[in-house]
């Protein structure tokens, strides 16, 4: 039996470009595996009966079916299987980090590397997407209910997904002029192409979901109205947009923006393409405040908008960085510039109140604080001058009130985030909620998880046992 | 899509165009914005809406060509569609209570926004008076519209070529010496004018209400590129504003940032017009 198995220690690497190459393009980084490589890795599943990588993930993929399918060449069917609790496979082997979920839990990597999950998953869906292979678009019969789901990002593109598949009509309602939410405005096209996004949203589409663009709820229409309009229910998918800015003196001068807006600008406008009209601040020199994927993110493409150099500026050592391991490994190899231990106190500007350098201090470990992190303390006289005409914050974002403060009866914690119970059900009759609009800035699987919980729950309160029974 | 039903030019460079979008037309009330997106490769813009009638579900916008995108806006015609219209956005204006009478300002195409203030004021039964500022004669736009809802309409001109010769703060200075009370300002046009109206009625206590007009990505308060100093806090002024308390407001800044892709903006210009696009 074991001789089936492929017991190589290590996951079958994965083509990368070049990191001279890619640093300067849009193009993105991680090129997949082929068909052989994908049969390959497959076969380093050992197909256990206790399945700890299904439990790991928050959507509860068929991990050792699907690869099965693989290692047996039959990629289509392997595909469909994904699809049975995953509506963005293509997206999720891009973003997740399977380091702390499926890929944390699997036995082979317990003596070195677990099973690349991520990467066949990636490898399926982008096999199925190259042979114009929609998948199995069953679903069950309509029952004649309907349900609004507002904002079109992971979390409601996949409560959205498993609401279409039990028989709902499903519409979305999307304030940009594309459905996608972070995965079209946030992560920018060299980790996650926007065609790939788009195209998973059109077999969602085939399904039957309706999206409506260009739609603020709590301006154009309210929860309330919805309602009132004959949606059964509705599932708030917000998401947490508000960008945080530090609050210290200079941050209004010119060079100086959140990261939300860098990358809006160039994600979802297009603005590093030139044949779109948005433009794009042209930066020598570009400082990134803050040490998460966001951070990350904001650093490469300033490098990409051709930036000669870029600075991570994190008050906690690399230990304490949120972001993902692989993030950081690949900022570096592309010659991004990290100063840890170190903290903006200032930004300085010129006489025509453009940046002109970023006053940090130096920073030190301390005893550990709530979080369990150790607090970063500031070293006297330690200050120095980052020289840089533009500076990007990337620390943090919070749900945007538009839709609570429009919505009797919503009610929300202390950091706006709305208050749900563990089906997602929030204080008001027949509205769920779930993703960064409930727990405050998190990831792309965490939001799916909670959109399909909510999807549940909402089948459950809709028609409950009548359908179970 | 967004259909185009009407459009005429005001002047040279105002164009006036109506739009169907009857759920925005359902909800919208004066000091609101929308944001526009042509087709696929366009930038979103904000522009305030100028009017709207909510039975025929269309909604009216007045601009200026100031660059790439008004100027692509400008040659469309009747039939014609633009792909993306985001909104009502923004916060209504705010008249403070028990207000009796109003001072509107409007400089240039300001005037398109300080047209449905001075509707909505005179409607609401407040006494209107209405300064209405442009450069020269040939760019004076909304006269008769002014007039049918203001108790008093003073055209002025910079060059003298209409009107009373001299600013709309001339006439507004002219106004509160001659011992004109008024409850409220709403001053809406170029920053610099907004900033000198809040200038001249500082010294009276007048509260001055003014339209910010910042750059802006969504619109809906997810990037922070509209940020204003209010008071000295921070405001977005797509989500606050964009009204504002103008003796609170750091004009300066604002002036600064607006000019934030002012090279970018004047080379994409540069670009379709030697590509013949005009």
């Amino acid at each position: 039996m074991a001789g089936k198995f492929n017991m190589a220690q290590q996951k079958v690497p994965m083509p990368e470009r070049d990191p001279k190459e890619r640093a300067r393009c849009f193009q993105e980084v991680a090129m997949g595996y082929t068909p052989e490589q994908a049969i390959e890795e497959a076969g380093r599943c050992l197909h256990c009966k206790a399945k700890p990588c299904v439990s790991g993930c928050p959507v509860g993929v068929p991990i050792p079916d699907f690869i099965a399918a693989v290692a047996a060449g039959d990629f289509l069917q392997a595909y469909d299987i994904i699809r049975t609790t995953n509506s963005l496979p293509a997206i999720c082997g891009r973003v997740c980090p399977q380091e702390n979920q499926c890929e944390g839990k699997c036995v082979r990597g317990k003596k070195g590397e677990p099973v690349a999950i991520g990467r066949l998953e990636r490898f399926v869906a982008d096999y199925a997407r190259e042979h114009g292979y929609a998948g199995n678009l069953e679903k069950a019969p309509a029952n004649g209910k309907r349900v609004a789901i507002v904002g079109g990002g992971p979390a409601g593109l996949t409560c959205a997904g498993d609401l279409a598949r039990l028989g709902y009509q499903v519409t979305i309602f999307e304030a940009f002029q594309v459905a996608g939410g972070v995965l079209m405005y946030g992560i920018p096209e060299f980790r996650l192409p926007k065609s790939i996004v788009q195209q998973e949203i059109k077999t969602l589409e085939k399904m039957g979901v309706e999206i409506q663009p260009d739609m603020v709820i709590g301006k154009i229409l309210s929860v309330d109205e919805l309602m009132e309009s004959g949606y059964d229910a509705v599932f708030i998918g917000s998401g947490a947009g508000l960008p945080r800015f530090m609050n210290i003196p200079g941050e209004a001068q010119v060079g100086v923006c959140s990261a939300n807006e860098y990358l809006t600008r160039i994600n979802l406008m297009h603005g590093y393409d030139d044949n779109y009209a948005t433009p794009v601040i042209r930066s020598r020199a570009v400082a990134v405040v803050g040490g998460g994927n966001v951070a990350m993110d904001a650093a490469r493409s300033a490098l990409r908008m051709g930036a000669e150099h870029v600075y991570i500026v994190y008050r906690r050592s690399e230990a304490e960085m949120p972001a993902r391991l692989e993030e950081v490994h690949h900022a570096k190899e592309e010659g991004v510039e990290f100063q840890n231990l170190c903290n903006p106190v200032e930004i300085l500007g010129d006489e025509n109140g453009r940046v002109n350098g970023l006053k940090c201090i130096r920073m030190e470990l301390g005893e550990p604080d709530e979080s369990g992190r150790r607090r970063p303390i500031a070293i006297p006289d330690s200050e120095f001058v980052l020289d840089v005409d533009t500076v990007i914050m990337a620390i943090g974002t919070s749900p945007n009130p538009l839709i609570s403060s429009t919505t009797e009866g919503l009610d929300t914690n202390r950091w706006g985030c709305l208050i749900v119970n563990e089906d997602m059900a929030t204080t008001k009759d027949k509205v769920y909620a779930g993703g960064d609009a409930v727990t405050g800035a998190a990831t792309v699987i965490l939001a799916m998880g909670a959109g399909k919980t909510a999807a549940a729950s909402i089948d459950e309160i809709l028609c409950g046992k009548a359908q179970t029974e | 899509m967004f259909p185009i039903v009407e459009k005429k030019r005001l002047n040279d460079a105002v164009v006036w165009v109506k739009l169907k979008a009857p759920l925005i037309a359902r909800k919208v009330q004066a000091g609101q914005f929308i944001m526009f997106r042509l087709d696929e490769f366009g930038e979103r813009v904000p522009l305030t809406v100028a009017d709207y009638d909510r039975e025929a579900g269309t909604i009216t916008l007045i601009f200026q060509i100031v660059g790439e995108s008004t100027r692509q806006f400008a040659a469309l015609e009747e039939g014609d569609s633009i792909l993306d219209l985001v909104g009502p956005l923004g916060m209504p204006t705010e008249i403070p209570e028990g207000t009796k009478s109003a001072c509107v300002i409007g400089g240039g195409v300001g005037c398109a926004i300080a047209y449905p203030q001075a509707k909505q004021l005179h409607a609401k039964g407040i006494a209107v008076d209405t300064i209405a500022g442009f450069r020269s004669k040939d760019i004076v736009i909304l006269e008769d519209e002014f007039r049918s809802c203001s108790d008093n309409l003073y055209l002025c001109t910079d060059d003298g070529s209409y009107g009373t010769k001299g600013f709309v703060t001339n006439v507004l200075q002219q106004q509160l010496e001659s011992g004109k009370k008024y409850d409220v300002v709403i001053a809406i046009g170029p920053v610099p004018m907004m900033k000198f109206v809040c200038q001249t009625t500082k010294p009276y206590d007048l509260p001055t209400i003014v339209s910010l007009n910042p750059i802006m990505v969504d619109g809906t308060g997810m990037c922070g590129g509209c940020r204003v100093t209010v008071g000295g806090k921070i405001r977005y002024a797509c989500v606050d504003g964009p009204d504002f308390d103008g003796h609170q407001v750091d004009f300066e800044e604002l002036m600064r940032r607006n000019g934030t892709y002012r090279e970018q903006e004047q080379h994409v210009c540069r670009l379709h017009r030697e590509g013949g696009a005009q």
